[in-house]
């Protein structure tokens, strides 16, 4: 039991570490850990320093300008904003039912932006801590040192990340702030010339894709008691599904299964997602906490992502990633897999699956169609769901007669799994960190565990000059005793040394 | 089509105060284009550096960034860059040494010459607009980068 960690029984007896920020997370995350004077721990908690404020931030903007304004809430996945916030203004116009040229040229897109989402991550931002081990030197463990010991690995990420931002430049129009989808379709359909740029590239994009997952199956393989204890949970898992039962990130109904794999409740219509969850709040963290109301806050909290979309799912439509999915599930021995670094595997056989599905879609002729665009009659409630890179993302948007937002609610995947992170924490701490002396690679754990997740905590402010990583530890009275420091470089240590 | 040999990359999040110094400074320098300047450059904006613009580094001769900074002197700050393994490596956005570091070790050759413009910004809130001094110090920079001295080096 990890759960006594949340809140400590006489915090103002412990002292205080402070991991801040955290690196390889995008965003402004800080994790604090209270320890007695043994140093064992007795409180961890990772906090969200930063109110995003983006519900105000939509208030009293017209319905139209939603799918291009929200892209600005994140930098990282501004495609997954635009595309959700289409889906709810289509249903504020009452487009029910998309055209097929629409939908399809949607779903290109949003393939194009989780195949380089997911590349990302693995190649760039947790590749380091799986080839190299958690305890190695820290300006090894970049994409750097990948790159000098796993040249073509380093190469590859570069460039499966590079097409799926050209599938994304060819179906928004644009490389960022692209006005591809739009109320009740998208505003241009791909040209023959377009399909052939993707198509000459998309084998090689699948074969560089399945190599991932050979290689994350054989890093698994090589530590596979560690890997699949470390920060590991039991969790509900929550993800969207095909009417059928299939994987599918852009459209479907809603699949909750407890931590055995029994269903919570399936193919539920997201337009009653407030009926089947709630979010709670926390006295000391701005982000939400949301659960599955059925079960309350106590046990209702779910991770999302690729581990609960890979776990829920009957199967792929796509063959090699449904043949990894096999080998992947056969690992739970008849449960869900629930080990955190599994996140990783799921991950890259939904990149596999993304390659292969871009491919099929680039031979469907639907993508030349002219039919783009369906009407409807205005509504006044809209919501929209889908499946973004990191789980389950919800746009909730309410107008007036004018056709202005008054309200707006958006659950972010990151929301979704913030128990799941704190849980994976506690775990992390209570077996890795307890009674030993704190240093780089031991928080280092801390902050793996956090990244399986990949986390987006804020959404893309970046400005220069911000110090990496800065960890504070205080007494009981709160006063600073001691600071540690990384700077830019990935030099580490006090104010004085560095 | 062959790359053009100055690359300007002003990134930024439009929505996000001064972070959008980037890109107020792409929008100025796309007028130019339409009036019919700056034929030798290519503009790119996006809101932050990643590993694949790399790839956009490709066949310059100077590669001019330009970003917000919360900590560069007043009005901007013009800096070489050079290649650099950087902590920026570990997060989502980057720095432009830690690109030019990318582009050096997939190419297996130096990148080219590259500086950046650092425009002093303040406040980073969503919503919030360019600040008044922000602003101001976007006009010099301008005016700076359309000098000869940036561009036209030699």
């Amino acid at each position: 039991m990890t759960d006594q960690l949340e809140t400590a029984q006489h915090p103002e007896k412990l002292q205080r570490v402070v991991i801040e920020p955290l690196t390889r997370v995008e965003g402004h995350g800080k994790v604090t850990l209270l320890l007695d004077d043994d140093n064992y721990i007795k409180q961890a908690r990772l906090h969200i320093v930063e109110f995003r404020g983006f519900e105000k931030f939509i208030q009293g903007r017209p319905y139209w300008e939603l799918p291009v304004l929200v892209q600005r809430l994140c930098g990282i996945c501004p495609v997954s904003h635009h595309l959700v916030a289409a889906k709810a203004t289509d249903m504020l116009i009452g487009a029910t039912q998309l055209t097929p040229a629409a939908e399809k040229i949607r779903r290109l897109m949003h393939f194009g932006q989780t195949l380089q989402s997911h590349a990302l991550h693995f190649f760039h931002l947790c590749s380091p801590d799986l080839l190299f081990g958690f305890d190695d030197a820290v300006r090894h463990r970049n994409i750097v040192g990948v790159i000098e010991d796993h040249p073509e690995i380093a190469k590859q990420g570069v460039m499966l990340r590079k097409y799926g931002q050209e599938v994304i430049r060819v179906t928004a129009g644009k490389r960022v702030h692209g006005t591809g989808a739009i109320p009740g379709g998208v505003n241009k359909s791909i040209s023959q010339d377009e399909r052939e740029y993707l198509r000459k590239d998309i084998d090689q994009i699948i074969a560089w894709s399945q190599g991932s997952v050979d290689l994350i199956k054989r890093i698994f393989s090589e530590q596979f008691d560690y890997h699949m204890a470390f920060a590991t949970i039991d969790s509900n898992m929550m993800s969207m599904i095909r009417g059928d039962g299939a994987f599918d990130i852009y459209h479907g109904g809603l699949r909750a299964r407890d931590p055995n794999g029994q269903t919570l409740f399936d193919h539920v219509d997201y337009n009653a997602y407030e009926q089947y969850l709630r979010e709670g709040v926390k006295s000391w963290s701005y982000m939400k906490f949301p659960f599955i109301h059925s079960l309350g806050s106590e046990n209702g909290w779910y991770r999302v992502g690729p581990l609960a979309r890979v776990n829920n799912c009957d199967f792929f439509t796509t063959p090699l990633a449904e043949q990894e999915r096999k080998a992947f599930r056969d690992v739970g021995q008849g449960r869900p897999v629930q080990a955190s670094l599994a996140y990783h595997w799921a991950r890259l056989i939904e990149l596999l699956h993304c390659a292969e599905a871009i491919k099929d879609l680039l031979f469907d002729d639907d993508l030349l169609s002219d039919d783009l665009l369906v009407k409807g009659d205005l509504q006044a409630r809209g919501i929209g769901v889908l499946e973004a890179p990191r789980g389950t993302l919800f746009h909730h948007y309410e107008i007036d007669a004018d056709g202005l937002v008054e309200k707006a609610n958006l659950i972010v995947s990151t929301t979704n799994n913030n128990q799941a992170m704190n849980e994976s924490i506690r775990q992390v701490a209570n077996h890795y960190l307890d009674g030993k002396q704190l240093t780089e690679p031991l928080l280092n754990q801390i902050e793996v565990a956090i990244r399986a997740y990949d986390p987006c905590l804020s959404c893309a402010t970046h400005a220069l000059g911000k110090m990496p990583l800065e960890v504070n530890l205080l007494d009981s009275e709160g006063v600073l005793v001691d600071r540690l420091q990384k700077r830019a470089d990935g030099a580490i240590g006090t104010p004085q040394t560095l | 089509m062959r790359a053009k040999p100055i690359l300007i990359f002003a990134y930024g999040n439009p929505s996000r105060g001064d972070d959008a110094l980037g890109p107020a400074m792409y929008e100025l320098l796309e007028e130019q284009q339409k009036a019919g300047l700056l034929a030798d450059v290519e503009l790119l904006t996006d809101f932050q550096l990643q590993i694949e613009h790399a790839t956009d580094l490709q066949h310059r001769k100077r590669v001019i960034f330009i970003d917000a900074s919360m900590t560069a002197s007043p009005p901007y700050a013009f800096d070489p860059v050079l290649p650099e393994q950087d902590i920026s490596y570990t997060t989502h956005a980057m720095s432009p040494a830690a690109v030019l570091a990318v582009y050096k070790q997939i190419h297996q050759r130096p990148p080219p010459s590259s500086y950046i413009i650092s425009i002093r910004g303040y406040s980073f809130g969503l919503g919030e607009p360019l600040s008044e001094r922000a602003r101001s110090h976007l006009r010099t920079a301008f005016q700076f980068l359309m000098g000869d001295r940036v561009l036209n080096p030699e």
